[in-house]
């Protein structure tokens, strides 16, 4: 069934079909439509979840949580603000291997306070041991939904999954989007079955604490599994082209690379844009293309090396900033180092921070630059406030 | 043996801990004194004193020699000796 | 009701000779019994009975972190509900995971009426991570970041009411109890977790670690804190306070000259100002609770 919706409420649909059993909600902007709809869809019974409104975004994944521990198939929704606070859960949830999946409408973080987006939240947790994935349109937001808990709840990954998605330009924007039969989502995402379980029938301590004899392993063994969810994710996306029809069995995806000499590597919805600046600087003669991220944790390192083989010069979009560091973005530096065996030259560029308007003319600007050599810096500073 | 992801564990586990190595005093148990009241088995922090044919004794694998026992014996069967070495 | 003859604390585990926690852990398991579901905080009790892999726990068991064990309880109860089961949902935590922070996930958890039981083994200060004050520990009592000294004498406000601030919330059935009286405490929990919504236990578990005693005396000052007013054992059914355990009331001297944490009021001489401080705090609770008997 083709509907044209919000992102968020196409978010909210994608959930609906996954059937968790219990959702755990605390709004905030812009995340707020897409626990709103779901609140309605249990209202109106259209869904069959417990849903918590909790008193903080500390409690929602702590919630969420113990919801998993026990046995559920469980969904959150956050950004910004509300994903930092909850960082210290985030980390122990991935240490506890639940595969929980939260969507994160990409928003800057304070201070300054600012409700518009960019890739700082999500970026900023990169070490948890969350898998990361960033959609570039609201069909793949919805579609990633559903492949993020099929490997989530892969016993080869058990770790838990941001969907990632920038917040306003996606969760607010109004696309057309197919939507599976509720059958087609059964046969691809079968119900949950969890490895460790909260069961007065089989009692189990989860969550113990470990000495310095153990406590290594249990990093190492998280490692392992996202670094097994390379293919897993691959496989899933395989088979979601098989079921769904749309391909998502690879991580990366490369947009008129073959003989390019400039690359352009970003995530998310700027992807959109910077396709139809190719397009344009293609016309013009120039050889530009596009490499763009579907998945930053795990970090698909032999795909991204292969893809840009045989381009000279790489310039990274980054929608965040590591303040102090040289490179600047989070993005640029995995980069570097995917490409460290060669001599391409990569090079970093700020861009788009607090949902600052990103045009065709920044990518051209920004193509430019690449091919001047002049980068790791800003991009779009209006030079008058500084 | 291979980890249990999530840091988890089956429980029992803990006895492989024979905390009663930690003792300084232990718990002598006079059963000509004791009137069968169990208070020591209630009140003992770690529930280590078992009951057998209707004879209260603590397990000396686990017992820390706190003294609780002793202490709230309402017969004052339970007397505190330091551990021979 | 529970049997209370289990065992479902383990054997083995690294708590101190003579621990008033531990000593609760089993109580609280008579009265919940086998089909629990513990949800614990970082604290003193998670701590010795859980390094891994030796568990001291024989019913299912989440630690996650220090302030959530409400929320996480919230959510194994959310998924219990759903699942159609029938285990009752526990938290244990300590005074410092109660009453400091994890305020905003236990005030969350009783504003929306989860039915779960939340325990606190109240031993007045953060125990585990070596005896610092939390908003449970009592007035002038020494802590390492209340410490008596030349320009102090110790913890310098009240204790926090947890039990009333709960009952505000609209939780059915509150109850303070301690390990002086176990049976008491054994039936109070099954009393909670018998009853539906939020419920909240503070079980005062003396430390003979942190307050300066010896371990095998944590019965005995569980007794003289009641004997002195200074902890009162009630029942708030909603909303009204009952049962308050009546006693023939011992001057506050008596609790507090037994314990080191209080020996700066003693010695080098002995401080009449806030031992009278203290026995005010005594009388107030006799006055509130009506615990005196009437001979």
């Amino acid at each position: 069934m083709k509907a044209i919706l919000e992102g968020s409420h196409a978010i909210a649909e994608a959930v609906r079909l996954v059937k968790p059993e219990v959702i755990s909600a605390y709004p905030i902007t812009p995340q707020t439509h897409i626990v709103e709809r779901l609140a309605e869809m249990v209202a109106d019974g259209a869904l069959e979840s417990e849903y918590i409104c909790v008193e903080s975004e500390f409690s929602a994944l702590s919630a969420a949580l113990g919801a998993s521990a026990a046995g559920s198939r469980v969904y959150s929704a956050t950004s910004s603000q509300g994903l930092l606070f909850m960082a210290e859960v985030v980390f122990n949830v991935a240490g506890m291997r639940q595969p929980i999946v939260m969507s994160i409408a990409n928003r800057a973080v304070s201070a300054p306070l600012s409700i518009w987006n960019d890739q700082q939240d999500s970026l900023c947790l990169r070490d948890s041991g969350w898998i990361q994935l960033y959609a570039e349109d609201v069909q793949e937001t919805f579609d990633l939904h559903l492949l993020a808990y099929k490997v989530a709840e892969d016993h080869r990954v058990l770790l838990p999954v941001f969907v990632c998605f920038d917040g306003f330009i996606i969760s607010h924007t109004y696309e057309p989007v197919e939507i599976p039969e509720e059958k087609e989502v059964l046969a691809y995402l079968p119900p949950y079955v969890p490895v460790n379980k909260l069961d007065a029938d089989d009692p189990l301590s989860m969550g113990m604490y470990a000495t310095p004899d153990y406590y290594m392993e249990f990093r190492y063994e998280m490692d392992q599994a996202m670094i097994r969810a390379l293919d897993v994710l691959k496989q899933a996306g395989k088979e979601f082209k098989n079921t769904f029809g749309r391909d998502y069995s690879e991580l990366i995806e490369a947009y008129r690379l073959d003989d390019a000499e400039i690359a352009i590597v970003a995530m998310g919805s700027v992807c959109g844009t910077i396709k139809d600046a190719v397009d344009a600087m293609r016309a013009e003669g120039r050889k530009v293309g596009l490499l763009k991220i579907r998945a930053f944790r795990p970090f698909p390192a032999e795909d991204i090396k292969k893809a840009l083989s045989g381009i000279q010069k790489v310039g990274v979009f980054e929608k965040n900033i590591s303040i102090g560091a040289r490179m600047k973005g989070a993005v640029g530096y995995e980069i570097k180092d995917a490409l460290c065996d060669s001599s391409v030259q990569v090079l970093s560029y700020v861009a788009g921070l607090g949902g600052r308007d990103v045009t065709i003319g920044d990518i051209k600007k920004m193509t430019d630059a690449i091919e001047a050599g002049n980068g790791d810096c800003f991009l779009g500073l209006r030079e008058e406030l500084i | 043996m291979a980890l249990r992801i999530g840091c988890a564990a089956a429980p029992g586990q803990a006895r492989e801990n024979k905390t009663g190595s930690w003792r300084v005093f232990r718990p002598i148990f006079d059963h000509d004194k004791c009137t069968s009241c169990g208070m020591c088995q209630l009140v003992c922090p770690e529930g280590c004193i078992l009951t057998a044919n209707s004879e209260f004794n603590p397990d000396y694998d686990f017992c820390k020699g706190c003294g609780m026992c002793a202490q709230e014996c309402p017969a004052k069967a339970i007397t505190m000796e330091t551990e021979a070495k | 009701m529970a049997d209370r003859s289990l065992e479902l604390v383990e054997c083995g585990h690294r708590a101190c000779g003579g621990c008033g926690p531990a000593f609760a852990a089993r109580l609280i398991l008579k009265g919940a019994g086998e089909r629990s579901i513990v949800c614990a905080s970082t604290g003193c009790m998670e701590v010795f009975s859980t390094p891994y892999p030796q568990t001291a726990w024989k019913v299912p068991w989440i630690h996650s972190l220090f302030q959530n064990a409400a929320a996480v309880a919230s959510g194994v109860e959310a998924a219990l509900k759903r699942q159609g089961r029938d285990e009752h949902v526990l938290c244990i935590c300590g005074d410092g995971a109660t009453f400091d922070i994890g305020v905003l996930c236990i005030s969350g958890a009783f504003e929306r009426g989860h039915n779960i039981t939340y325990i606190c083994y109240d031993n007045e200060a953060y125990m585990n991570t070596g005896i610092q004050r939390s908003g449970a520990t009592p007035f002038d009592a020494s802590t390492t970041t209340s410490p008596a000294g030349k320009k102090s004498t110790g913890n310098s406000r009240p204790k926090k009411d947890m039990p009333q601030i709960l009952a505000a919330h609209g939780a059915p059935y509150v109850a303070t109890c301690s390990i002086a009286y176990p049976n008491d405490v054994i039936k109070k929990v099954e009393r909670a977790v018998n009853t539906d919504g939020p419920c909240y236990i503070q079980i005062h578990t003396p430390c003979c670690t942190g307050w300066g005693f010896d371990g095998s005396k944590t019965i005995e000052l569980g007794k003289l804190a009641i004997e002195t007013g200074l902890w009162v054992n009630y029942e708030i059914v909603n909303g009204k306070v009952e049962k308050a355990k009546k006693v023939k009331r011992k001057p506050v001297e008596d609790y507090l000259r037994v314990q080191k944490r209080f020996a700066h009021l003693f010695k080098p001489s002995v401080n009449s100002e806030e031992i009278a401080k203290i026995q005010a705090i005594a009388d107030a609770n006799a006055e509130k609770y009506g615990i005196d008997l009437k001979i």
